[in-house]
């Protein structure tokens, strides 16, 4: 039997299934007066703590706090418009929250963004990069913005792991989606980023392809011990990949658990099926369904 | 790698993409010197005609030549920061160039650099044709002409920082200012007659324009052999004052961008 806490004045969340939770017990725990303790805040990669952001009269996140354990794989999942491309902007300091505080590798990013953003990287569906400059072109300058010194090696490096040697010297136009994916995933990881950012990072992607890069992604993280948060549709992807998940909806966190926990939390086959239970506000019943 | 270093490497690094993007493509390269060639030559000929038919343009047959090649400085450098700006917005690169280590101000370097670049590239072309043409050579000027070339340019990447603001704030839909606002200078800046022309009342607007000051100092030079100092002053002082605040609404609009979330979202 499960326990579902929800602690009012905040989206935290406990959750105590005795597993792979307790980061958000600690995290619970060391929301003080003055938010997350500083001896605490190496634990995490990304602290997040009553983030709000409001568009006019549309609060497109409201009150979220949650982190993220350094080396963890966790996904913000939820529908459209649930809140967590604005998070992800936020996290990357390309957007201002309306209050709150964001933390990423011990740093404030809203005051020192500079001092954390060499050790980060993002892609996104959202964002493209110039189509008339071919892939290596378009490296070649992200790698220089990104201060790395042998260039060359880099991109060979990327063009070899993302297998994308062929389409190096082709306009980044003239690609199709799924290469395009790949070549702005090749420049996400350009800089061995310590915590890696992916909106949709496979969307467009063919099932092979979209498979391989998973692999990849999963490896870059296990040999260089990278925090990666992706916000994603795919739950197939979320459950292959994540050690965590965050469920959003309506700017608000709903749940979150690692896939396990929340598919014996729903007493769901598969996320997807958890995905439309937050989704269509079927919200959990903690005694309503038997655990398997 | 010191601070200072590491920043001026990304500003290379921007620059390089314009780079990138200018030496792949020869029209255009030619288009940049294209529209200047054709001005120089169309107003020479006009200078040419009227020149037999006045004894004030026949004192200093180059003064129109001069007048547009010069407002070609300022046009081309102010279209040199807009345009590469619209390039990222475009390509909506924006929101992968802000989440690097690029600061603001570095991009905006940037855009100074290959403003310089494409003016060279645009009015140099045009200068040496007029050589050929009309035995006008714009170089002898002399040291002058370093002035008041940088004069117009700091205008025009004034003004191109500012339409770069605008656009950022209201969207692609505001792009034309890119053209347009350059064109409201033009008649208060006496390009092409001295600011005495005007009607009264138009002329403190006309001395508080940057561009009114080098026209007037260039006229000098070409009709009166006298380097004008107190127009040069002027000059520099109005446009330290335009490029600060061009900066300035830069960085106010970037802001207001991160607030608003135009940084992911802009584009086509």
């Amino acid at each position: 039997m499960f326990k579902f806490k929800r602690m009012t004045g905040s989206a935290l969340f406990s959750i105590f299934d005795g597993a792979r939770v307790d980061w958000v017990q600690r995290a619970g725990a060391m929301l003080g007066e003055n938010g997350i303790s500083q001896a605490k805040l190496g634990e995490f990669a990304i602290s997040v703590e009553s983030l709000s952001k409001r568009f006019g009269k549309v609060l497109a996140v409201d009150e979220v706090s949650f982190s993220v354990r350094r080396g963890a794989i966790c996904a913000l999942l939820g529908g459209n418009g649930a809140g967590k491309t604005t998070t992800l902007a936020i996290l990357l300091g390309l957007l201002l929250p309306s209050s709150g505080r964001v933390t990423v590798l011990g740093e404030d990013i809203l005051q020192h963004r500079y001092r954390v953003l060499p050790r980060m990287n993002f892609t996104s569906p959202y964002v493209d990069l110039p189509k008339r400059l071919t892939v290596a072109e378009n490296l070649t300058v992200y790698a220089r913005l990104y201060g790395l010194t042998n260039v060359r090696l880099r991109l060979a490096e990327l063009a070899e792991e993302m297998q994308i040697g062929t389409l190096m010297r082709r306009p980044y136009g003239t690609l199709s989606a799924g290469q395009r994916t790949r070549a702005a995933l090749a420049k996400s990881l350009l800089n061995k980023p310590e915590v890696l950012l992916l909106d949709e990072p496979t969307a467009s992607l063919d099932p092979d392809m979209g498979d391989r890069m998973r692999a990849l992604l999963m490896n870059y993280q296990k040999c260089s011990r990278a925090t990666l948060l992706l916000a994603s549709h795919n739950m197939l992807e979320v459950e292959r990949m994540c050690d965590d998940v965050i469920m959003m909806r309506d700017g608000k966190i709903i749940d979150h658990g690692t896939p396990q926990v929340l598919l014996a939390r729903y007493g769901r086959k598969n996320l997807e099926e958890v995905f439309l239970d937050v989704a269509r506000h079927r919200t959990f019943i903690p005694a309503a369904r038997s655990v398997p | 790698m010191s601070a200072v270093a590491s920043s001026l490497r990304r500003i290379a690094a921007m620059a390089l993409r314009h780079v990138y993007l200018m030496r792949k493509s020869w029209p255009r390269i030619l288009e940049l010197a294209y529209y200047p060639s054709m001005q120089m030559i169309l107003w020479g000929f006009i200078a040419k005609f009227l020149a037999t038919r006045g004894s004030w343009l026949a004192q200093a047959p180059g003064l129109l030549i001069a007048s547009v090649l010069l407002w070609d400085i300022l046009f081309r450098s102010q279209l040199g920061v807009s345009l590469t700006f619209f390039e990222e917005m475009y390509s909506r690169n924006l929101g992968h160039l802000f989440v690097s280590p690029l600061r603001p101000y570095e991009l905006v370097s940037s855009k100074l650099i290959i403003s310089l670049l494409r003016t060279l590239i645009g009015v140099g072309g045009a200068a040496l044709l007029a050589i050929p043409f009309y035995h006008y050579s714009i170089f002898s000027m002399g040291l002058p002409l370093i002035a008041f070339f940088a004069n117009l340019m700091m205008m025009g990447w004034a003004i191109g920082l500012m339409v770069s603001a605008l656009v950022l704030r209201w969207g692609l839909g505001a792009e034309n200012l890119a053209w347009a606002l350059i064109f409201a200078a033009a008649p208060v800046s006496g390009v092409y007659y001295p600011i005495s022309v005007l009607p009264g009342w138009l002329r403190p607007l006309a001395l508080a324009l940057p561009s009114s000051h080098v026209f007037e100092g260039m006229r000098a030079v070409v009709l009166e052999h006298q380097f004008r100092v107190d127009q040069l002053i002027n000059a520099l002082v109005l446009n330290c004052i335009y490029l600060v605040v061009g900066v300035l609404v830069f960085l106010a609009a970037f802001h207001a961008a991160r607030k608003r979330g135009l940084l992911l979202h802009i584009g086509e």
